[in-house]
C-alpha cells in the first residue's frame, strides 16, 4: 500500500488446463503485500507481454506445465523487448527439467522454480531481484 | 525526446501505462502532467458498472467493450478503456486482481486499454487513482470509459460521483425485495440491469425491481431509469444496454443534467484538493507531533478537540 507497492501479472501461457500453482503462488505474493494481475489460462506470448505493459507490472510470473517453456519463454522474452520492457523481471515456475533452466537464464529469465519451493523464497527473489527490502 | 505529455497525447500505450502506476504513487510530477492534459480531457463517455460480488460486472463489461468497439445501429465503433479496481487487503496491503480472466478475448484489440488497479484501503468501491486515471485514459483518446468497480454492497456509491452515467448490476438470488428497498446502491442507478438472465429466478428478480422503480417515481431532469435483462455471457441483451447508455448520454447532454453532475463533481473533487494540500502545508510548516498527540489522546491526558486546537494554534 506504499509508494513502493510491486506489481506483478501471474499467467499461465499454452495449453494445460492446471492453475493451482499459480493461485497458490498468486495468494502468497498477495499475503506478501503485492499487486496479483491474474490472468487465468491459456494466455499466448501476445497477450502476455500486452497486459504487462498495460498494467505496468514490475514482474511477471509464467507457471508453464506443459514443457514448452522451450518455445513460450522465448517468445515472451522477445516481445517484452519489442515493447521496451527489458526492466520487467520474469519469473519461471512450473515443471521445468535442470537441464532446460540455463538457456532460459540466458535468455532473460531471473528465476525458475519447480514445485515444491517455499513460497517465501520466491516472495525473496522478487524483492531482491527488484532492490526492495527483506523484511525480517 | 518527446515529453510524457506529448507521448499520452500521441496515444503511446507505454507512456499512458507509465502515467497511471505514477498517479497511484501519487507522484508530484503526476499531478504536473495531468494538469498539463486537461484541456484534452471531457470527451469521453464515462461509465460506471457496480453491483454485489458475482454479479457477473467483469463479464458484462467485456462484452459492453465488444459492442462499444463493434457499434450499433446509428453509433460507430469506439476506443474503449477500462478501470477495473478489486479490493486491497486490509491485512497485507497486497491484492489479488483478477477481472482481466473475464476480458481475455479483449486481447490484442489496440482501440481497448484496459488497467486493473487495487483500492488501496479507500472504502467506497473505487481507489484514490480511479478520477485521475479517467482523466489520463480520456486525454489518450480513449472515446468510451467503463469503470467497474469493487464488488459493493449497499453504501458504497463513489461511483455515482466519478461517472455521469452508472449501470447497476443485479442478478438472480442475490436479495429479496426487502434487499431492494433498502437505500443506496439501487438510488444511483441510472440504468439498472437484472444479469445471468438465462438463470432460473431471473424472472421473479426482475419484477420486483419493476415494481420498485414503479413506485420510485422521475429521477433526476427527467430521466426514467432502465430495467433491462443481460446475459453477459451470450451476449443477450448487450446491445439494448449500450443502447441504453448511449441514451442516457443524450438525455445528460440535452436536458443540461450531464453540466450540472460535471459541475458538481468538479466542486467536491476541488474540495478534497483543498483539505488535502491545506493539510499537507500544515504538516510541512510545523513540527507537530501527531504521534505524540495521538498518545496523549488514548491515555486521556487530552481530549481530541484539545488536542486539534492545540496542533492548529
Amino acid at each position: 500500500m506504499t509508494a513502493s507497492t510491486i506489481r506483478v501479472l501471474i499467467a499461465k501461457p499454452g495449453l494445460d488446463g492446471h492453475d493451482r500453482g499459480a493461485k497458490v503462488i498468486a495468494r502468497a505474493l498477495r499475503d506478501a503485500g503485492m499487486e496479483v494481475i491474474y490472468t487465468g489460462l491459456r494466455q499466448t506470448p501476445e497477450m502476455i507481454a500486452d497486459a504487462a505493459l498495460q498494467e505496468d507490472v514490475d514482474v511477471i510470473g509464467l507457471s508453464i506445465l506443459s514443457g514448452a517453456h522451450g518455445t513460450l519463454v522465448p517468445r515472451v522474452m522477445l516481445l517484452l523487448r519489442e515493447k521496451g520492457l527489458e526492466r520487467v523481471k520474469v519469473f519461471v515456475g512450473g515443471i521445468i527439467p535442470d537441464a532446460d533452466i540455463p538457456d532460459l537464464k540466458a535468455s532473460g529469465v531471473a528465476g525458475v522454480y519447480g514445485p515444491g519451493t517455499p513460497t517465501a523464497e520466491v516472495v525473496n527473489a522478487i524483492r531482491g531481484a527488484l532492490g526492495a527490502p527483506q523484511p525480517g | 525526446m518527446p515529453t510524457l505529455t506529448e507521448r499520452i497525447a500521441a496515444g503511446d500505450r507505454r507512456a499512458l501505462a507509465t502515467l497511471i502506476s505514477r498517479i497511484e504513487k501519487n507522484d508530484p510530477e503526476a499531478r504536473a502532467i495531468l494538469g498539463s492534459l486537461h484541456a484534452r480531457t471531457g470527451r469521453a463517455m464515462v461509465v460506471g458498472v457496480t453491483g454485489a460480488p458475482g454479479t457477473g460486472k467483469s463479464t458484462l463489461v467485456a462484452a459492453l467493450a465488444r459492442t462499444f468497439r463493434r457499434g450499433t445501429a446509428g453509433h460507430p465503433p469506439r476506443t474503449v478503456g477500462i478501470i477495473a479496481v478489486d479490493p486491497t487487503s486490509p491485512f497485507s496491503g497486497g491484492a489479488i486482481l483478477g477481472d482481466r480472466i473475464r476480458m481475455r478475448d479483449l486481447a490484442g484489440d489496440e482501440g481497448v486499454f484496459i488497467r486493473s488497479m487495487a483500492s488501496r484501503g479507500r472504502l467506497g468501491g473505487l481507489s484514490h487513482a480511479t478520477d485521475s486515471t479517467v482523466r489520463a485514459l480520456d486525454a489518450a483518446g480513449f472515446e468510451t470509459i467503463l469503470i467497474e468497480t469493487v464488488g459493493v454492497g449497499q453504501d458504497e456509491v463513489d461511483i455515482a460521483r466519478q461517472a455521469p452515467t452508472v449501470i447497476v448490476v443485479e442478478s438472480p438470488g442475490t436479495g429479496d425485495d426487502i434487499q431492494a428497498l433498502k437505500a443506496g446502491i439501487l438510488e444511483i442507478a441510472d440504468i439498472l440491469v437484472v444479469n445471468k438472465a438465462d438463470m432460473p429466478g431471473a424472472d421473479s428478480t426482475f419484477e420486483s425491481l419493476c415494481a420498485m422503480l414503479g413506485l420510485g417515481g422521475g429521477e433526476g431532469g427527467g430521466w426514467k431509469t432502465p430495467l433491462l435483462k443481460t446475459a453477459a455471457i451470450t451476449g443477450e441483451g448487450v446491445d439494448a444496454l449500450a443502447e441504453a447508455v448511449h441514451r442516457h448520454r443524450a438525455h445528460l447532454r440535452e436536458s443540461g443534467e450531464g453540466q450540472r453532475r460535471e459541475r458538481e463533481r468538479a466542486e467536491a473533487d476541488l474540495r478534497d484538493r483543498i483539505r488535502e494540500r491545506l493539510f499537507e502545508r500544515w504538516r510541512l510548516s510545523g513540527t507537530a507531533d501527531l504521534a505524540e498527540m495521538a498518545r496523549r489522546i488514548a491515555a486521556r491526558e487530552c481530549s481530541p478537540e484539545e488536542a486539534a486546537d492545540e496542533l492548529l494554534k
